[in-house]
């Protein structure tokens, strides 16, 4: 037997809080080591690496990017090899997203412009004049999260001290208006998973718990990652995502390189580093900003929905949803790009997002979906 | 138990002699070709001598470890529990500053201790919520000592890895949240007692991978018996100078001057760049240097290279340099990238022109406004990734070496995808969590429920109701407390697929063979079942996929599953029972599916002769009769006699493939699969 005093004696379980303070009090209790000396900077206050510093990955970039400027688009799943950068690429979108208007003291973060009615915070309390600049919320939904949390969840201290009844938002909450990330998808409980996605496409969270009875908006974009090699998943979940992309080790040596050199040149000056980057992230943030206002104007000739539908023929998708994810992902590449008209030029660079988990499936055609798109694509558009 | 002793060495055992590196005798006096490079590989002194510095080496990535255990990710030590690790694990704990955290985690930990959650015991006594913080927050600074480490959950591997990657710990759970500080390193202990290594999304996280599994006292020697490590330990300087490192001498001498001149003129430049902290010139080398380093090696991950760059900075810091030398490189290349090779690089860099490299000099298409580099002397640089690459390969354990040589380069990838199939797939009847739910629809699980109720306790206490039961003891349980399990609803079938490549069932039937077991894959996939490929030819039988459910990766094996050689026929069954016992003790249901056509003609010591390895090969399949392993066996032969005899006798279904269409072949697994 392995036997190992030292570590034993020293894990020793820290005395428990019975009779402390009544506040939840998680943080006070953690142990709080943060004056040893010569200790880096705090984790939680490392700022994120920064997006156009990504080398390559183009069609994630590109996937995150269009889901800033039209959330309508449902939803983004990156699946890939460990290590590149699919949480980097997540985490990095929300220093980019430009700030948004909210409802000064509402849980939701309401819309200003939105119906009080709707958000059960705005339908009580008088909306104050003036609304705050927030930004917009990239909600992280760590592993071993419970429902409770998730879903929001009577207000346990104020029934306790006060013996009211009261709602304390979730994540879903928090996630309004902004980004649900969840890392390891294919790792989440099913009821987890299944509720995720009940709440994602109705952009409400109707919460009925504990005496509890409420629905709030949850209007968020659902983005998940993992990767296939830690098991796949379930086909329903799959097309329940807008856009899904692929990413792959890059093999180039250049590529490599350049990868490990920023990561390198990051953790050892992060600050500097962001802020070598703070142009292009401006750049960029103006090109989504610039987008989103263009989207209602950017035309969609029937020529492109021809084009579009021609090719979901080709592939054979089930349903309309893959057209539409289609027309609306082109658009808002178009967008992007800051043309005005959609053409077979934007749906071409969009179509293996939007449409390679949508193809009926064959399991065994390693050639893989996205062959098999690209395959569709020279032939609709040759 | 009892027919896992008789089979054949599958591929875990090869692959433990592989990294243990000194398990002669291993696969090689196993009949199978002599490693061609074996006369010129050990060092002149002998195994011991490569244990020894293995033992060095091992002493040197505690330091560092200990130095920074979270820059650093953490240490896979791979080695049995014994005097050996004990010893190590003193070191490396003396190493540690005082009132460092040293936490040891239970490979099943639940997530309110490795997280933080609720505590149940003092949330009852007090009747409010009372949380405990979880032991990734307290590791805080310190590290995780990780016994059994390859038993990890692919939920807790999860965990574990995005904390690593954060250096923070998120909790979402019972009511409350928050986000810790978690910057900790973790020590894995695999003991190899498995096939199985630990999961790959952690080890690639980690900076070292350490082998003891060889290493003796004997070579520890009374000198170490209290290794003092520090920071400050010297530099191994193994094998002292008759080794590979040796060789290394006179190049690192050649390139000293030109390597300090290099230095110089960028911290001359550095006036500029250092202006915003940004990389000098001699560390944007480095990271091509060990980029090139690691691709040479066959190593796909982009984290080697990244985490060889901060095990060179951090040995350059532990010296008190701020640049790096071309020393730190080589160290950092030895103990960071050489254990993670998957391939050999070309053995004389000089003859195959690298045009790699040049490449890679260059600045990016998408130049980065962080390095500013001048043009740089390129025989230089590529000196050094020479220097670099055969550092690393020094490093390499002997066997390993041969063991590539013999099989040619390997895949990437290996063994990943194994905890994969572990985290989706809770086994038979086995809780995989609870949820709300009505308990006349499920098993009640009570430590949820009271979990769900404790902190309600004082205030339904306290509402009218409940004043009868107010001065009661007891616990007030509500209907929507109650949490019912949930548990997997059928029995998780493993198909095993036990595939005669050997040249008797000439290609072409191979091919059809391939054919027939891609629909039946198809047909798991549809089912959700798990599949494993056991291949036998040549000499021996060898687990080409452990079972699964990423239909991608069967179909990758598959396609590359090369053919030709003897009829090992018995070995096959072995391996393939083996596995399927396995199976079967973990809650599964295993199904053999055989392809063969029959007829055997080597035996279970891998030599030839078509009478022993015939009677062997019943014996085999009596012995599936035994352990009541339900087989179906497709006979891929033109002559019914063999197969149909082998399956006989294990009461195997017998379907021959000139019959076997599409629909027929599901049908007869789907029928034996139940």
């Amino acid at each position: 037997m392995f036997e190992d005093p030292h570590v034993i004696a020293s894990e020793a379980k820290q005395s428990r809080d019975v009779s402390g303070s009544p506040e939840r009090s998680w943080m006070a209790s953690a142990p709080l080591r943060n004056d040893r000396a010569k200790r880096p900077q705090s984790p939680l206050t490392v700022p994120a690496f920064p997006f156009t510093a990504i080398v390559g990955q183009d069609e994630m970039r590109q996937a995150l990017l269009i889901a800033a400027v039209d959330p309508s688009v449902g939803g983004v799943l990156v699946f890939g090899d460990r290590g590149t950068g699919k949480s980097t690429a997540i985490r990095a979108l929300a220093a980019l997203l430009p700030k948004m208007r909210a409802v000064p003291g509402c849980p939701y973060a309401c819309d200003p412009d939105s119906s009080p009615q709707a958000c059960p915070h705005c339908a009580v309390n008088q909306r104050p004049k003036k609304s705050v600049e927030t930004p917009v919320p990239v909600v992280d939904l760590p592993l071993g999260a419970t429902e409770d949390r998730v879903v929001g969840a009577l207000d346990l201290e104020r029934a306790l001290s006060l013996g009211e009844k009261a709602f304390e938002p979730g994540l879903l909450a928090r996630a309004n208006r902004g980004f649900l990330y969840i890392d390891e998808v294919n790792l989440l409980e099913d009821h987890l998973v299944d509720l995720l996605l009940d709440v994602a496409a109705s952009g409400i969270n109707t919460v009925e718990r504990e005496g509890l009875s409420l629905r709030h908006p949850a209007k968020f974009v659902l983005v998940g990652s993992g990767n296939p090699e830690e098991g796949e998943l379930r086909p329903q979940l799959l097309d329940r995502f807008g856009l899904a992309c692929e990413v792959t080790t890059p093999t180039e040596i250049k590529t490599r390189i350049e990868v490990v050199r920023r990561r390198d040149a990051f953790e050892r000056d992060p600050h500097g580093f962001c802020e070598a980057y703070a142009k292009a992230e401006k750049a960029t943030q103006k090109r989504i900003t610039k987008a989103r206002e263009r989207l209602g104007e950017v035309a969609v000739p029937d020529a492109a929905l021809e084009s579009a539908a021609r090719l979901c023929l080709a592939l054979g998708t089930d349903g309309l949803r893959g057209e539409l994810t289609l027309m609306r992902t082109a658009r808002a590449l178009a967008a992007l790009d800051g043309d005005m008209t959609v053409t077979d030029h934007h749906i071409k660079r969009v179509a293996p997002s939007a449409l390679r988990h949508r193809l009926r499936r064959n399991p065994l055609d390693e050639s893989g979906s996205t062959a098999r798109v690209e395959r569709a694509v020279e032939e609709v558009f040759s | 138990m009892g027919g896992g002793r008789a089979t054949p060495r599958p591929l875990g055992e090869e692959d433990r002699a592989r990294r243990g590196g000194m398990d002669s005798a291993g696969p090689l006096s196993q009949g199978a070709t002599p490693p061609p490079s074996a006369s010129r590989l050990p060092p002149p002194g002998g195994e011991g001598d490569v244990q020894r510095s293995v033992w060095t080496d091992a002493l040197r990535a505690a330091a560092l470890f200990a130095a920074d255990p979270h820059s650093s990710g953490g240490i896979v030590l791979r080695a049995g529990s014994g005097p050996v690790r004990e010893r190590w694990l003193d070191g490396l704990r003396a190493a540690l500053p005082e009132g460092t955290p040293l936490r040891r985690m239970p490979a099943a930990i639940a997530d309110d201790r490795l997280l933080g959650g609720l505590d149940l015991a003092a949330t009852l006594r007090a009747g409010r919520p009372v949380t405990q913080s979880g032991l990734l927050a307290e590791a805080d600074g310190g590290m995780i000592v990780v016994p059994m480490a390859e038993r990890l959950s692919a939920g807790t591997v999860a965990r574990l890895c995005a904390a690593l990657d954060t250096g923070a710990v998120s909790v979402e759970r019972d009511g409350m949240h928050g986000r810790h500080p978690a910057r900790f390193g973790l020590v894995l202990l695999d003991e190899g007692a498995e096939d199985e290594p630990v999961a790959e999304a952690l080890s690639d996280r980690l900076a070292f991978r350490v082998d003891l599994s060889a290493v003796g006292l004997r070579e520890i020697g009374n000198a170490t018996l209290r290794p003092r490590l520090s920071s400050q330990l010297p530099r191994p300087q193994v094998p002292a100078s008759e080794g590979l490192e040796g060789r290394l001498q006179p190049a690192a001498r050649r390139l000293r001057p030109s390597f300090e001149a290099a230095e110089a003129a960028s911290q001359d430049q550095g006036l500029i760049g250092s202006q915003r902290g940004s990389a000098n010139k001699p560390d944007g080398d480095a990271i091509s240097t060990l980029c090139a380093t690691a691709a040479d090696l066959g190593i796909v991950s982009l984290r080697a290279p990244l985490l060889a760059a901060r095990i060179a900075r951090l040995v350059a810091r532990l010296d008190g340099r701020a640049g790096l030398t071309e020393a730190d490189l080589v160290e950092a290349a030895r103990l960071v990238l050489a254990p993670r090779a998957t391939r050999l690089p070309a053995s004389d860099p000089s003859e195959a022109p690298e045009p790699r490299f040049e490449e890679g000099a260059g600045p990016a298409p998408n130049d980065s406004p962080m390095d500013g580099e001048a043009p740089e002397s390129e025989a230089q640089s590529k000196n050094l990734d020479e220097i670099v690459l055969e550092a690393a390969r020094a490093a390499i354990p002997p066997n390993l070496l041969a063991q590539l040589l013999a099989g040619g380069p390997r895949l990437r990838g290996g063994k990943a995808g194994r905890m994969g199939a572990a985290a989706s797939a809770p086994r038979t009847g086995r809780p995989i969590g609870s949820r709300a739910g009505d308990p006349r629809r499920g098993r009640l699980d009570l430590i949820a429920t009271l979990r769900a109720a404790a902190p309600w306790q004082r205030l339904r206490r306290r509402q009218v109701p409940y004043a009868v039961i107010s001065g009661s003891p007891g616990i007030v349980v509500l209907p929507d407390d109650i949490r019912i399990k949930t548990l997997r609803q059928r029995t998780e079938t493993t198909t095993i697929f036990c595939v005669d490549a050997s040249g008797s069932a000439a290609l072409e039937r191979l091919a059809e063979t391939k054919g027939a077991i891609e629909l039946l894959l198809a047909e798991s996939y549809v089912r959700r079942d798990r599949v494993a490929l056991v291949a036998f030819r040549g000499a021996g039988a060898e687990v080409m996929l452990p079972p699964t459910r990423s239909l991608a990766r069967a179909k990758r094996v598959l396609a590359g599953l090369p053919g030709g050689g003897g009829t090992p026929l018995a070995a096959g069954i072995d391996a393939a029972a083996t596995l399927a016992l396995g199976i079967r003790r973990g809650g599964g249901s295993p199904v053999i599916v055989l392809l063969t056509d029959g007829r055997a003609n080597v035996s279970r010591s891998g030599e030839g002769g078509r009478v022993r390895a015939g009677e062997e090969a019943l014996a085999a399949g009596r012995m599936l009769r035994a352990f009541g392993l339900p087989a179906l066996l497709i006979d891929t032969g033109a002559r019914p006699e063999g197969a149909r005899r082998l399956a006989d006798v294990a009461e195997a279904r017998y379907v021959p493939l000139p019959h076997a269409d599409a629909g027929a072949m599901s049908a007869a697994v789907r029928a034996a699969t139940g």
